[in-house]
C-alpha cells in the first residue's frame, strides 16, 4: 500500500527507484506475481523489459482497471483474503513491493508467498531508520517522513517494522534473505547478507530477495 | 442467402447476414435428443484474414439477437453493441473479422420452436428438444467448421452471452485464445432460477399459449409474455436507475386516479417494455432459453470443482461486472476469478463502478469500452495481429 501523500503512484521523487531494481532482480520470461500491482509501472516492466510472464493483484478498482487497459493481466483482490486462491508453485517470483505493512496479516501474506513461489521479492519502508527514531525520540510525535508521508490517523500502514524485524519474521518463516539493497537518499547498497544493525539505521527502505530454505 | 461462398472467393465484402442450413449434420444435444437439419443464422462484419486468425464471436444474451451492428433488418434499428462493435471501435472492424449468430432454440433465424420440423409436419413449438448453453455452443462450432475458421481470436458476451463464452472455454479452450465473460456468472442461482420461472409461469398460464400449440391455434400468448418480460426487465436495472429515470412521477396526470391504471411513469414504462417484446419475441422462445440458462452450471460437469473446469487453459481472460448489477453480482464474477487463477489460467478481473444494473453492459460504460480496447490490443500483439 502505497502513502497517499507521497504522490499519485506512491513516488519518492520521481520515480519509485525500488521498482527499477526489482525488475532487474526478475529473470527474463519468468512467472511472477505482483501484489499490491497499482497502475502497473512495475508490472509493466517486467513484462516489456523482462519478457515475465506477469500477473497482477490489486485492492483498487481504479489501478485494475488502469492495468487491464494497459494490456496487463491484472484482478482486483486483497493479499490478505484473496492469495489462498493461487496455487502452489504457481509462480517462479512473487513480489510484494511496499504493500507488507498496509496488511492486516503480514505473517501470513509471507507464508502463502512463499508457498506460491519459491522466490519472493519484498519492498518496505524502514521504521528503524534514524529520522523515524529521532522524530518519535525528540519531538514526541508519530514520524512523518518522505518514506511515510501520511498521519498516523490516516496512514493506511497498520503493520510497519524495522529491518532487523523483518529479518526475524523472515528467519520464523524459513525464507532465507538472498539478498537486500537498503535504499538511502535515493542510493541504493546491495548485498547478499542480511541488514544489520548500522543498516537498520541508515536505510530509508529495501529490497529483500528471500528464498524458501 | 450465404456469404459462405465470399468467403471461399475472397471476396473483401462480408458484411452480412446469411443464414446456413446445415442439412445432413445432426446436433448431439445434452438431453439426449437429436436435432436434424440444423439452420444458423448468422451475421459477420470486416474480413478474415489469411491467417483465419482474426475470427472474433460475439455471444448474444436471452432476448438478442445476431445484429449486433449494423443496422437490425426486422426494424431499422441499429444493432445491439454498435457502440462498441465497428470500424475503429473497441471491437474494430477494420481489424478482426466478427462473427455473431443467432441461437439455437431463438427467434431470430436459427433453428428453434417457430421452425418446421424436419418432416414438414409443422412447426416444433413445444415438441422442440429442450436445450443447452453447451447445445448453442455446439451449434456455433458447426458454424465454425462450415466457414472452415479453425479457432477463434475471441469470444465474447455479456449475461447469457457470457456463459456461452465461458462454455466455450471450458469446453473448447483450444479454439479461444481470449474470452471476455461481462456481467455474467459460471452457473445460474437459485435467485435467478427464480425470475425465470416466474416468468414462464405467466406464459403458462396465458390461455392463447395453447399448451405450447398456439402458432397452430392462430393465437399468441402476449399478455404472459408481457408480464415476463416486464418482471425480468426490472432484474436487469437497478434501484438507483429507476429512482432517477422515473422515481414516483405520474404518468400523464396531475394525481393518482384511485384505481388500477398506470398512474406512475414506471409502470407505463413497463408496460410498454411488455408489449414492444411480444412483438419481437417468441413465447416458446422464452420458456426454452430462459431455461437453458438455468440448467448452466459450469462445475457440475467436473465433480463440483469450477477450477478442474480450467485446468491447464491456455486461453486467457478477461472478466468484467458492473457493481449494481444484482443479477449477476460482482460476487459471482470474483467466484469464477478465483477459479481461474486456481487452475493457473492468465486472468485479468475489472469490476466496473455503474449505477445502471445488469443492463450497464449493453450502454455507454467508458470504463468497459477502455477495458476490452486495452485487453484486446494485447492479446491481438501477442497473437501477431497487429
Amino acid at each position: 500500500m502505497i502513502d497517499p501523500k507521497a504522490g499519485a503512484d506512491g513516488n519518492l521523487g520521481n520515480k519509485r527507484i525500488d521498482l527499477e531494481l526489482i525488475a532487474d532482480m526478475v529473470e527474463s520470461g519468468s512467472r511472477v506475481l505482483d501484489i499490491g500491482c497499482g497502475r502497473g509501472e512495475l508490472l509493466d516492466l517486467l513484462v516489456n523489459r523482462r519478457q515475465a510472464d506477469g500477473r497482477g493483484l490489486e485492492l483498487s478498482q481504479a489501478g485494475v482497471n488502469a492495468c487491464v487497459a494497459r494490456g496487463l493481466s491484472v484482478v482486483q483482490g486483497n493479499a490478505d483474503t484473496d492469495l489462498s486462491y493461487y496455487p502452489d508453485n504457481g509462480f517462479d517470483t512473487v513480489i510484494l513491493s511496499q504493500t507488507l505493512q498496509a496488511t492486516q496479516k503480514p505473517r501470513e501474506v509471507l507464508r502463502e508467498m512463499a508457498r506460491i513461489g519459491p522466490q519472493l521479492i519484498v519492498s518496505i519502508p524502514n521504521f528503524g531508520h534514524w529520522r523515524v527514531r529521532a522524530h518519535l525520540a525528540l519531538r514526541g510525535r508519530m514520524p512523518e517522513t518522505k518514506a511515510l508521508a501520511s498521519s498516523w490517523y490516516e496512514t493506511a500502514n497498520i503493520h510497519l517494522c524495522t529491518l532487523l524485524d523483518f529479518t526475524d519474521l523472515c528467519a520464523e518463516l524459513d525464507l532465507k534473505v538472498a539478498q537486500c539493497i537498503t535504499l538511502t537518499n535515493g542510493r541504493a547498497h546491495q548485498s547478499t547478507k542480511a541488514p544489520g544493525s548500522w543498516q537498520n539505521l541508515t536505510a530509508e527502505q529495501a529490497v529483500f530477495v528471500l528464498q524458501r530454505s | 442467402m450465404s456469404d459462405t461462398d465470399q468467403i471461399e472467393n475472397g471476396s473483401k465484402n462480408l458484411d452480412g447476414i446469411a443464414t446456413v442450413e446445415l442439412k445432413n449434420i445432426a446436433l448431439q444435444l445434452d438431453s439426449g435428443q437429436v436435432l436434424d437439419q440444423v439452420t444458423i443464422s448468422y451475421r459477420t462484419f470486416g474480413q478474415l484474414n489469411e491467417a483465419k486468425s482474426n475470427a472474433i464471436l460475439i455471444c448474444h444474451a436471452l432476448t438478442l439477437d445476431q445484429h449486433v451492428a449494423g443496422d437490425n433488418p426486422t426494424n431499422g434499428k441499429p444493432g445491439w453493441w454498435s457502440s462498441i462493435v465497428g470500424p475503429g471501435l473497441p471491437i474494430d472492424t477494420d481489424k478482426f473479422f466478427v462473427i455473431c449468430q443467432n441461437v439455437i432454440g431463438g427467434c431470430a433465424g436459427s433453428t428453434g420452436p417457430t421452425s418446421m420440423k424436419p418432416d414438414g409436419s409443422g412447426v416444433y413449438g413445444i415438441d422442440f428438444p429442450v436445450i443447452t448453453i453447451a447445445d448453442m455452443v455446439r451449434a456455433q462450432n458447426l458454424l465454425l467448421d462450415h466457414l472452415e475458421i479453425p479457432d477463434l481470436f475471441c469470444v465474447l458476451g455479456g449475461s447469457m452471452g457470457g456463459m456461452q463464452t465461458l462454455q466455450w472455454a471450458a469446453a473448447h479452450s483450444e479454439r479461444v485464445f481470449c474470452a471476455i465473460p461481462i456481467a455474467t456468472s459460471a452457473r445460474h442461482s437459485s435467485q435467478n432460477i427464480a425470475f425465470h420461472e416466474v416468468g414462464r409461469q405467466a406464459v403458462l398460464a396465458d390461455p392463447e399459449f395453447h399448451a405450447g400449440a398456439y402458432q397452430q391455434h392462430g393465437a399468441r400468448p402476449r399478455k404472459g409474455l408481457a408480464v415476463a418480460r416486464m418482471a425480468a426487465h426490472i432484474t436487469y436495472l437497478s434501484e438507483t436507475a429507476l429512482q432517477r429515470k422515473f422515481g414516483r412521477n405520474l404518468q400523464d396526470r396531475d394525481a393518482v386516479t384511485y384505481g388500477f391504471e398506470a398512474d406512475f411513469q414506471i409502470e407505463s414504462y413497463l408496460r410498454h417494455q411488455g408489449m414492444t417484446f411480444v412483438e419481437r419475441f417468441d413465447a416458446n422462445s422464452y420458456l426454452y432459453i430462459t431455461r437453458a440458462m438455468d440448467y448452466f452450471d459450469i462445475a457440475a460437469d467436473h465433480g463440483g470443482n469450477l477450477a478442474a473446469a480450467f485446468q491447464g487453459t491456455s486461453t486467457r481472460f478477461c472478466v468484467m461486472s458492473f457493481t449494481s448489477d444484482w443479477l449477476f453480482p460482482t460476487s459471482e464474477s470474483i467466484a469464477l476469478v478465483r477459479a481461474l487463477n486456481a487452475a493457473g489460467a492468465n486472468v485479468s478481473f475489472v469490476e466496473i463502478e455503474s449505477d445502471k444494473g445488469h443492463d450497464a453492459f449493453l450502454l455507454d460504460e467508458p470504463e468497459m469500452f477502455a477495458t476490452l480496447d486495452g485487453f484486446l490490443r494485447a492479446a491481438a500483439r501477442d497473437r501477431g495481429l497487429s
